[in-house]
């Protein structure tokens, strides 16, 4: 073998392992379940490998899937809005701060990220209801509210618990864009005699926008899919796509339907992710660079 | 610098104090002397830790997921340094594809992945096992680990290795005492957090494991589902505290914020 054919080769021999595994363990799973999804399901007779459209009729048409689907959206949207709304400006704080204190918060911040997902929405279900439900008592002690307001098993407990769960990725994200900003030319707007708002609204946001964009189709995506936290705090009856799919597969064993509504999640995120960075990307093209 | 104002530290406050609260709170009760869930004002008990040890299916969870993150992580970290090197150094047709193919487990919602491998294992014969478990886990830690080998090959000075060619050295004895001590903190911190991802993993791991291959957080995710008592409090504290002593020393070795991104030292 001479020396260009080698070199040629080479990349693949050394990714080869990789791409092997990934080809039979992911790429054949996948369709599998594609399949799966046109396959029909009777209680007496299991799973039938036929092909037919029932599945994807029933989660297409029915009433049912459609509220489901939507609560699925309305929680990811609420979820992205509240985790821009608290965690870009706390990224801008962190840019602000002394190195040490820095650290320490940003220890605190995203730490959390690597602390079991159940932990962590265990803490919510205690501060939402029963005996440990230091919010409402709270806010009751406050004269805010006459009645406890019911967090659990409600939307709004299950966007506060996952707000809580994917907010540090937005941190991160829009603390990453801020690292690049150039701090002279905040302090170039300032001499100018910018005022301290328009100093932040012209200069710094345009910067941390795109930081703030892949940050918020990052904490979609996850809040979207998410499982065991509104599974804990939404309980049985609020369903949302990945809790739904976990019923049909392993409390009705209707594997063929659950399959569906795991495909149709799958496309609905992967139009969703690729549409929005194309868009960032066009609009955003030279900040990437 | 600019510092920052009172109202931005007011919003800071009550920041930390969201991302703390529940975090703290877990920790509290799991103290409780009492037998139901309670905040513990004046007396404390370790009696709900010292209860642990009555739940062999607890602590039989918490070494099998070790046994399965330390395996997935080792065998994702032997798969994803010779891809990255690949990546990282070559220019060949079809590169931006593998990057994302290694990079998809990431943005494919894990309850897919559960449902497919579910349905996967089960028909060639490897449901609920051990080797299923950890074949999963690898999928699903090797873009973490990826990410970090990557970003250290991309940062690696490469007048060393041409001079250990030019030497004489074989291709293997580069690797072995040239490259691999060079990207070494890169691929340590890539095996730390895929470690990590690997225990924490509770949402492909509800479909694929089995009673007798249960990891500990699905474990308490099913107790958790059922319902709430001071038990489950005191092993999420364990959980908790071993996590902090793992974050503080990653903190330390590499920085968190650049092992989360994924950016590397440079």
């Amino acid at each position: 073998m001479n020396r260009q054919q080698s070199t040629a080769l080479t990349p693949w021999l050394l990714a080869g392992p990789a791409l092997l595994l990934f080809l039979g363990v992911v790429l054949v799973p996948l369709i599998m379940t594609g399949m799966l999804s046109f396959h029909d399901f009777s209680t007496s007779k299991g799973i039938q490998p036929v092909f037919l459209l029932k599945n994807w009729e029933e989660v297409l048409t029915d009433s049912y899937f459609h509220e489901m689907f939507a609560r699925t959206l309305r929680v990811a949207l609420w979820v992205t809005l509240a985790c821009l709304v608290l965690g870009a400006p706390e990224a801008y704080v962190l840019s602000r701060m002394s190195p040490q204190w820095r650290g320490v918060f940003l220890l605190v911040i995203l730490g959390p990220l690597l602390i079991s997902v159940v932990a962590r929405t265990l803490g919510w279900a205690l501060l939402f209801g029963g005996q440990t439900g230091l919010i409402n008592k709270a806010l009751m002690g406050a004269g805010l509210i006459q009645s406890p307001i019911p967090f659990m098993f409600t939307e709004t407990g299950v966007v506060i618990a996952l707000t809580h769960v994917l907010v540090p990725f937005m941190v991160l994200s829009v603390w990453t864009a801020l690292q690049r900003v150039d701090l002279a030319t905040e302090n170039a707007a300032q001499s100018l005699g910018a005022s301290a708002f328009t100093t932040l609204r012209r200069v710094v946001l345009p910067q941390a926008l795109p930081g703030m964009l892949s940050g918020a189709i990052i904490v979609f995506a996850l809040a979207a899919s998410a499982f065991a936290t509104p599974a804990i705090i939404g309980g049985r009856r609020l369903k949302v796509a990945s809790t739904l799919a976990y019923d049909e597969f392993l409390n009705t064993l209707n594997w063929p339907l659950g399959a569906a509504v795991a495909v149709l999640l799958l496309l609905g995120l992967t139009a969703t992710i690729v549409g929005s960075n194309r868009l960032v990307e066009r609009r955003w093209a030279q900040v990437f660079q | 610098m600019r510092r920052n104002g009172a109202l931005a530290l007011a919003f800071h406050t009550a920041f930390v104090i969201f991302m703390l609260a529940p975090i703290a709170i877990v920790c509290w009760v799991a103290f409780t002397p009492t037998g139901f869930l309670s905040i513990p004002v004046d007396e404390f008990s370790l009696r709900w830790f010292k209860a642990i040890g009555r739940y062999p299916e607890f602590i039989d969870a918490f070494w099998n997921s070790v046994g399965l993150a330390l395996t997935s992580s080792v065998l994702a970290l032997a798969f994803s340094v010779p891809a990255a090197l690949a990546l990282a150094r070559y220019q060949f047709r079809g590169r931006e594809a593998l990057t994302a193919l290694f990079l998809s487990p990431l943005m494919i919602p894990h309850v897919v992945l559960g449902i497919a491998f579910l349905r996967f294992f089960t028909q060639i014969g490897l449901s609920g096992s051990f080797t299923g478990l950890v074949v999963s886990h690898i999928i699903v830690v090797l873009p973490f680990a990826m990410r970090l080998v990557m970003a250290a090959t991309a940062g690696m000075d490469r007048s060393v290795e041409h001079a250990a060619i030019s030497l004489g050295a074989s291709d293997w004895t580069v690797f072995r005492r040239v490259t691999l001590p060079l990207i070494l903190p890169g691929v340590l911190s890539g095996g730390v957090l895929a470690f990590i991802q690997s225990f924490d993993e509770v949402t492909m791991t509800v479909f694929v494991a089995a009673p007798g291959t249960m990891t500990l957080p699905v474990r308490m995710f099913l107790y958790i589902q059922d319902n709430i008592d001071p038990l489950v409090t005191s092993i999420s504290a364990c959980v908790i505290a071993i996590t902090a002593v793992f974050l503080w020393a990653i903190d330390r070795l590499y920085g968190l914020d650049r092992l989360l991104s994924g950016h590397g030292r440079d």
